[in-house]
């Protein structure tokens, strides 16, 4: 399965730095909701995968450390999908304004901010 | 933007109150079993969601829990009070979690303890998050 | 009383001095030269224990592992300097404290002044060369303050970079050089090098040190091609030209110059150079002073004339020389600081440095007058003024040159003959000379401004006709610093008839038929200047430094184009190519790659769902099954989570995919329709960088499934979860518990993005914002 997942992280890499290569402003979000995603299932893949053994204890607390997941990567991932949620609503908020307020949505119309 | 959807009315109406239940019941599982702050908070914010999609933002924004800067403050103020609790309560470091249980007779016993004050902060302002940040999209036109 | 003390009480004062000249005004002057003077008569007490042969030295431990102390030595030299420091300092402090009073904001003026001051004395004390570079790089940082401190003038402005930028570099070169030295002798002590130059004469970084020295020394001290600066220092206030500018910290690459003099001595480059650039100096700064029309340009071009004369007597390196170098070491700073705060004096009070503007000046102020004509006697080496000593010394030493004696001596002729014309000129025109009607009647300068001059002028006077006095209490010992075992030549105005004195009489004979003609030589000089000179070294610099940011602007205008995708395609294909490159360094170890055949059909299906829902978002036409694409990519990995024991994770990815997805939509709802922006060949470009860097995620993943999975943080948040937190869902204890301020800090993030999504929808700007 290892190797499934490590084609599917390659492939949302890509995916992601295909999209942000792109000129249009949206698939600029796509590509940031595209890494968050290949990031999280990186991080879901270093703590090794085992089916069917969530981390809980047993229900006396004890706990038998071969028969559980690791729980670190899972604290990490939960926080990280939470808080993409905010990036991803933030960005595509600024995107919204952006056009708003330039009515366009390409990004190249933006290179003349960098200038002074 | 506002479903006009009958169907979505009645679902909202009759889903909010369940799904805030619901919420809450996860919130209070996560400690021990799957749930917690974030996905209670994420419920809660949903039913709202819901509501505004059926209804309208300006009629949910009527509603008495829809005060999402008070839910997040409140929230942000929960967590950081369970983390000071220790500190006023015992000579524990900051954050350390303290408990204590209070036997409902019979059936089980109600454990409390900053841990879950801290998830209730975490569950209002994820909740708190998704109203602002999906009402005031809403309201745009 | 440690030396180490002195420096702090002037620091200390530096800091004090804003304060005491806003609260003090009138007096701060006098106020503030107290402790400078209590320095100098501390100096003063030393001088009897110094000739004595004695040398105090003391040495703190800075950072020690490097070798680097804060050593200080007080010995024959360093006390020349010190006195001459803390002297003239202090005689300044009360000029500045009248002088400036019609300055804004002086206090921070004499905080940088009386800052200058104790980083000159620490620099000529110091015996650890890193500390002796310290402090040479405050004194360029204060010299840049004052030159600069008329700031609202550009030419302040730019005459203060100039002479940054240019002494700035010469402190690199010197660091350099310092740190070239110290290979040889692994320390950076100076006492302990000048013990034993044979072991520098044996190592090959000899050359490399001397170059890179000499430029430290001749850029700092206005040594030809670096003496451009000196004249644009101009623009820095009287007191600071007279102090900084003529006295003390152009004399510190003399003084450096003269303190490895015994380290270097023995080598015939050290020789040729100085005595070549040195005599270069020294006629460039001659020649271009007779043309100058405003009285502090003629004195800066002096300056130059007399520092080269310096380095030049350095390098000649005989009994003669080092004598003539420390008597013309006290005279030119007697009679230049003099000279210095005269011309501020005529400026304050007439309004105008113009040599055209000025005249008859005797009748509005004698005393003034007096002082002048004084010093300019000794600048121009008359007799019974010190100066007339020290030019005589010049001539012998210069006679008596090995090797370059002729082309010394008529070089030093001709330096000394301008010398005297400037002198005349200066004495005749500004005092005598045309009646100019003034809009302001001058009068004589106030007693304040009159105190330091006219206590140097005298005591060049007094030294002119005792000079005897200084020759075995400060000459014999730092004789004895700067080249040991040379003899002191006593000192008196009357040689006798010899070739020397024929000199003398031939060159101010010479000066005064130049200045009885001043007109044709005026004439001359300028038509010389214009015909060969034209090139002028500042503008030179100045276009140089241009053309630097011209090449930098261009530069940054090619990296930063603009282009958001080009800064990112940079980006990832420097990752790309860096995490390849190791990938391919390791070597090569065989992966454990499953069958595929073992794999369960499930798996398949999931990975297929997950790559076709992306590769729907990319291709996309409508913005709508973007979104839903890409949530359905997130479904898929909620599966992954479930499948591989992610409870929690599966159950937040599935709500949070399911509300990204009403997003996106509620915000495309109001953006335009996708527009096909790219060519099909920049498609396939970003294709190929997107498979680059996501196949080395492949590869890296592959590589890192073989490592350990659990270690021991996790173990320890496993094994602890209830006992420690009474928490089953381990995950869940880890967020609210174990790390509960790091997911205090994640949901302070989820606020503020809330409120910022909030601000950025309902901020309204104005127009035109």
């Amino acid at each position: 399965m290892l190797i499934l997942l490590a084609l599917i992280i390659g492939f949302l890499y890509a995916a992601s730095i295909y999209m942000f290569l792109r000129r249009s402003i949206m698939k600029l979000v796509l590509g940031i909701i595209f890494l968050s995603h290949a990031t999280n299932l990186l991080l879901f893949v270093t703590g090794g995968l085992r089916s069917g053994a969530p981390a809980f204890t047993n229900a006396d607390g004890t706990v038998d450390l071969s028969t559980i997941s690791d729980p670190l990567p899972q604290a990490l991932i939960l926080t990280a999908i939470v808080i993409g949620l905010g990036i991803t609503a933030f960005s595509l908020v600024l995107i919204y304004r952006f056009y708003k307020e330039t009515g366009t949505v390409d990004l190249d119309e933006l290179t003349e901010s960098d200038k002074t | 933007m506002i479903m006009r959807s009958e169907i979505l009315k009645i679902a909202a109406l009759h889903l909010k109150p369940l799904l805030l239940v619901l919420s809450l019941i996860v919130l209070y599982r996560g400690h021990n079993e799957p749930g917690g702050g974030f996905v209670g908070g994420l419920l809660a914010g949903t039913a709202f969601v819901l509501h505004g999609m059926a209804f309208g933002a300006e009629c949910t924004k009527k509603l008495p829990l829809v005060k999402p800067f008070l839910l997040i403050g409140l929230g942000l103020m929960f967590s950081l009070l369970s983390g000071f609790i220790v500190v006023l309560f015992g000579n524990d470091m900051f954050m350390q979690g303290l408990w204590i249980n209070i036997p409902i007779p019979g059936i089980t016993e109600l454990k409390l303890g900053t841990p879950l004050l801290f998830d209730i902060g975490v569950y209002l302002v994820v909740a708190g998050m998704l109203m602002l940040v999906m009402l005031s999209i809403m309201e745009e036109d | 009383m440690k030396l180490l003390y002195l420096l702090i009480s002037l620091y200390v004062l530096a800091f004090a001095a804003p304060f005491i000249n806003q609260y003090l005004r009138r007096f701060s002057g006098w106020i503030l030269s107290i402790i400078p003077l209590l320095v100098f008569a501390f100096f003063i007490t030393k001088i009897s224990y110094i000739s004595a042969g004695e040398i105090v030295t003391e040495k703190y431990a800075w950072i020690s592992f490097i070798g680097l102390n804060l050593s200080f030595t007080l010995d024959g030299l360093s006390l020349l300097f010190a006195l001459l420091v803390t002297g003239i300092g202090g005689l300044i402090l009360i000029y500045a404290g009248y002088y400036m009073r019609t300055y804004e904001k002086t206090s921070r003026f004499f905080g940088y002044l009386v800052f200058f001051m104790a980083s000159m004395l620490g620099l000529v004390l110091s015996s650890n060369l890193i500390g002796l570079f310290v402090f040479w790089e405050l004194t360029s940082i204060s010299s840049f303050l004052l030159i600069g401190f008329k700031h609202e003038k550009p030419e302040a402005r730019d005459a203060a970079l100039q002479a940054l930028l240019i002494t700035g570099l010469g402190g690199l070169a010197l660091l350099a050089g310092f740190v070239l030295l110290s290979i040889p002798y692994g320390t950076f002590e100076i006492a302990e090098m000048i013990a034993n130059p044979s072991l520098l004469s044996e190592s090959r970084i000899f050359i490399p040190a001397l170059a890179l020295i000499l430029i430290g020394a001749f850029t700092k001290s206005a040594i030809f091609p670096f003496h451009f600066w000196l004249p644009g220092a101009m623009q820095a206030p009287s007191p600071v030209s007279a102090f900084l500018h003529s006295a003390t910290m152009v004399k510190a690459g003399i003084f450096l110059l003269a303190r490895l003099n015994p380290l270097m001595d023995w080598s015939e480059l050290w020789f040729y150079s100085l005595s070549i650039f040195g005599a270069a100096t020294m006629f460039v700064g001659a020649w271009f002073s007779i043309a100058q029309t405003d009285i502090k340009k003629i004195l800066a071009y002096t300056t130059v004339s007399a520092l080269g004369t310096l380095v030049l007597l350095i390098g000649t390196n005989t009994t003669y020389s080092m004598n003539a170098f420390l008597i013309f070491l006290l005279v030119h700073a007697f009679y230049k600081a003099t000279l210095f705060m005269m011309a501020g004096n005529i400026e304050k009070k007439t309004g105008t440095r113009e040599m055209g503007f000025l005249g008859n000046l005797h009748v509005y102020m004698p005393v003034a007058t007096i002082i002048m004509l004084l010093a300019l006697l000794s600048m121009s080496g008359l007799p019974p003024m010190l100066g007339f000593i020290g030019k005589e010394l010049i001539y012998e030493a210069s006679v008596n040159a090995p090797g370059a004696a002729p082309f010394i001596l008529v070089m030093g002729f001709f330096a000394n003959t301008f010398m005297v014309f400037v002198s005349a000129r200066m004495a005749f025109d500004i005092f005598w000379g045309d009646k100019i009607r003034y809009s302001r009647k001058p009068t004589e300068p106030d007693v304040s401004l009159l105190t330091g001059p006219g206590l140097l002028v005298l005591l060049s006077l007094f030294l002119g006709l005792y000079p005897n006095v200084i020759e075995n209490s400060l000459v014999t010992p730092a004789l004895k610093a700067i080249s040991p075992g040379t003899e002191t030549i006593s000192l008196k105005i009357w040689h006798g008839f010899n070739l020397v004195l024929m000199l003398s009489a031939i060159t101010i004979l010479l000066g005064v038929i130049l200045f009885v003609y001043k007109d044709k030589t005026l004439q001359f000089a300028n038509f010389i200047n214009l015909k060969y000179f034209r090139a002028r070294f500042s503008k030179t610099f100045f276009s140089l430094i241009a053309g630097f940011l011209n090449f930098t602007k261009k530069k940054t205008a090619f990296i930063q184009h603009g282009y958001h995708r080009f800064y990112l395609m940079t980006i990832f294909l420097a990752a790309s190519a860096l995490v390849w490159y190791m990938i391919a360094r390791v070597p090569f170890t065989p992966v454990q790659i499953e069958d595929l055949r073992t794999i369960p059909l499930f798996y398949f299906g999931v990975t297929a769902l997950i790559v076709i829902a992306a590769m729907a978002t990319i291709l996309a036409k409508s913005r709508l099954i973007a979104f839903i694409s890409v949530g359905l990519v997130g479904f898929g990995i909620a599966i992954i989570f479930i499948t591989f024991s992610g409870v929690d994770l599966a159950i937040t990815m599935i709500m949070v995919e399911t509300l990204m997805v009403i997003l996106g939509a509620m915000v495309v709802y109001h953006l335009p329709k996708y527009l096909d922006f790219s060519e099909t060949r920049s498609r396939i470009r970003d294709a190929i960088i997107a498979i680059v860097f996501g196949s080395f995620m492949t590869t890296l993943v592959i590589k890192t499934g073989s490592l350990s999975p659990h270690d021991k943080i996790s173990d320890f948040f496993s094994l602890n979860s209830y006992p420690l937190a009474y928490g089953k869902n381990i995950v869940n204890v880890i967020l609210v518990d174990f790390r509960s301020l790091d997911t205090m800090g994640e949901i302070t993030v989820l606020a503020l993005a809330a409120i910022g999504i909030y601000a950025l929808l309902k901020v309204k700007l104005k127009p035109g914002e």
